[in-house]
């Protein structure tokens, strides 16, 4: 593209206008949906986050108050923000051990390998509601399938949903069982790797840990990456599964579940997103919610930014 | 390789005989792979279906059975299903999901394809930012800015309780849908636009009629997730719906049937299958179209 000069023929310029025109229209509906759905409530999120604000009564000026309130006094925040960490370093790196473990394990299954596949991908489409409450019956501590089993084997019965200390791994559990997308993700890559790489390290005598470790890993490393990076944001978004077994474990909810505040048992389920919604929607402190909002927004966009620069592949166009 | 031919010749009688010999190791190899690798099969397949088996069995268990621990149904129990399908509201929760996904998809595949053909097929001066605040807004957790969203379609449009909130943005691109489309409109050679521009073709007649028919298979992925999002959302339909029964979805309604039956996991199971069905029966239909979506989201670019 040459730059604009002074001296433009009329018919290039018309034709650039034409194009500009062409452009617009074709972009106009992401150009209205970024504009109305995303960059007016970003700007408006700021300014609630400075605001006294009940959803009813006007709003008013309240400085950094809400800021202080949610890092100092709200006590959901930082027992949130400990959890966050917790599911990044145990629930993700899991998933990205376990998902490549079942991709390459689908790319060596030679007898029916479409019956596995389905089988290993079925349980990622399950809807998150139906599935969180299909584990939530199958850990129930009383009666619940996987406790009678382990009964059966004489092993210890953890309280799962109902205790603290084992609330997340049964989410984890729950997480590993949707591992589909990665397995598909995995197995793409997997056999992307050149053939001939494996036959040469097979020709210097490498056994299959080497074949593993030093033709394999160097091959699918930016899937990896792409896999921790992408399970990182994912946790930030992190809501349902958490919410509907803390709530279907507590045996707290009703038709409309204004009352169940979140975190159950002893808030070691509650995520960030969950405290945008027990701020904002059941306790009626706007203000305090945007704050949780624009920390999420720090966050996500955080891990966005290393995405976007470990994979420029996802910006560039071939031409 | 090199190695290999110039070893050879010299050694060859003894070589024979020895990799006979190495053959029938291999094939012995071969065979305990073989049986390693499927019985890690089968255990995986136990884990990731079992738990479908399990509920599907309480689901078909009488009140009483399913407040024990067992794990075989002693009456076969087929009927819960239409007891749940009976429940006042199931059939409202069916046609809000059916309307909230249809829609929805049909929406987003019309207003995502423009965009991502304009960003994959044009050039011009901040095509780079706007991909990159497609990206970005595909990240963002839907809680950043609910705030404010909800007071513009509750206090000024007046449409919370029902799920107008949900569907026409829709109508205005969705983030992923775009990136995901843009991605394979990327690998369309660009010799077939300009065929087609030779040809006297306009801009939108060339994406119409050149471009979409060959991008069917990315199309088609992008529905079938924008369907299952919209099937599977609760956060969407807890915030506009939550106040009106009459406009709840399937994913929200079922936590509720939980609470009023909140003794009978055998009818929630019930319920529960009820959910999840729709979604296995339409992948088993589209598999690889499916697949190949989830593929393109991680390994091309």
């Amino acid at each position: 593209m040459s730059t604009a000069t002074g001296t433009v023929h009329p018919m290039l310029k018309a034709k650039r206008r034409r194009e500009t025109l062409r452009n617009l229209a074709f972009l106009s509906p992401w150009l209205i949906g970024f504009t109305v759905f995303f960059a007016y409530p970003l700007v408006s999120t700021v300014y609630f986050s400075f605001m006294k604000y009940d959803g009813f009564a006007a709003p008013t000026w309240n400085g950094a108050k809400n800021w202080s309130y949610v890092f100092n006094d709200y006590p959901f925040f930082w027992p949130a923000l400990r959890n966050t960490l917790w599911l990044v370093v145990v629930m993700v790196s899991l998933r990205v051990v376990f998902g490549l473990g079942i991709g390459l394990l689908i790319t060596k299954i030679k007898t029916a390998p479409g019956l596995f596949r389905t089988a290993f991908y079925l349980p990622y489409l399950a809807p998150p509601v139906a599935a969180t409450m299909a584990f939530a019956f199958l850990l129930n501590p009383g009666t619940g399938p996987v406790n009678h089993l382990l009964g059966d084997l004489a092993l210890p019965q953890p309280g799962w949903f109902n205790d603290p200390g084992w609330s997340k791994p049964a989410l984890t559990l729950l997480a590993l069982w949707g591992i589909g997308d990665l397995m598909v993700i995995f197995m793409a890559a997997l056999l992307d790797v050149p053939k001939e790489q494996y036959e040469a390290a097979e020709l210097d005598g490498a056994g299959p840990w080497s074949r593993f470790r030093y033709v394999t890993l160097p091959n699918i490393s930016p899937i990896v990456m792409f896999a921790v990076v992408t399970g990182v944001i994912q946790t930030m978004q992190y809501y349902t599964q958490p919410l509907v077994a803390g709530k279907v474990a507590s045996g707290v909810i009703g038709g409309s579940g204004q009352q169940f505040e979140p975190g159950y048992p002893d808030k070691s389920t509650l995520t960030l997103p969950q405290l945008v919604y027990n701020l904002g929607f059941q306790r009626f402190d706007t203000g305090s919610a945007c704050v949780i909002a624009l920390v999420l927004f720090a966050l996500a966009m955080m891990f966005t930014a290393l995405l976007m620069r470990r994979r420029s592949g996802f910006l560039s166009a071939e031409d | 390789m090199t190695t290999n031919s110039t070893l050879a010749p010299p050694a060859a009688a003894p070589q024979l005989a020895a990799s006979a010999h190495a053959k029938r190791a291999a094939t012995r190899r071969a065979a305990l792979e073989w049986i390693a690798v499927h019985a890690l099969g089968i255990a995986a397949t136990l884990f990731f279906v079992l738990p479908f088996v399990f509920v599907l069995l309480t689901a078909v268990m009488t009140d009483n059975q399913a407040l024990t621990g067992d794990l075989w149904p002693k009456d076969w129990r087929w009927s819960n299903f239409g007891t749940v399908w009976n429940t006042p509201g199931f059939l409202t929760w069916w046609r809000n999901t059916l309307l909230y996904a249809g829609l929805g998809t049909l929406l987003t595949v019309v207003s995502s394809t423009p965009v991502a053909y304009a960003l994959a097929k044009f050039r011009f001066r901040g095509r780079n930012t706007a991909m990159m605040l497609v990206i970005a807004t595909m990240m963002l957790p839907p809680q950043v800015i609910i705030v404010p969203m909800y007071l513009f379609w509750a206090k000024q449009l007046h449409m919370s309780g029902t799920l107008w909130p949900l569907i026409i943005p829709l109508a205005f691109g969705d983030a992923f849908s775009i990136f995901l489309l843009r991605q394979f409109l990327l690998t369309i050679p660009k010799e077939y636009t300009d065929a087609a521009r030779v040809d006297g073709c306009g801009d939108l007649r060339t994406m119409l009629r050149v471009v979409l028919p060959m991008a069917k298979p990315a199309i088609a992925a992008v529905a079938l997730f924008q369907f299952f999002c919209c099937w599977n959302d609760y956060f969407g339909p807890q915030i506009y719906a939550s106040e009106n029964p009459a406009a709840w979805t399937l994913s929200y309604g079922l936590e509720s049937f939980k609470g009023a039956h909140h003794t009978n996991w055998n009818l929630t199971m019930a319920a529960t299958v009820l959910v999840m069905a729709p979604v296995i029966v339409v992948f088993f239909f589209a598999q690889k179209a499916f697949i190949e979506g989830v593929t393109l989201t991680g390994v091309k670019g």
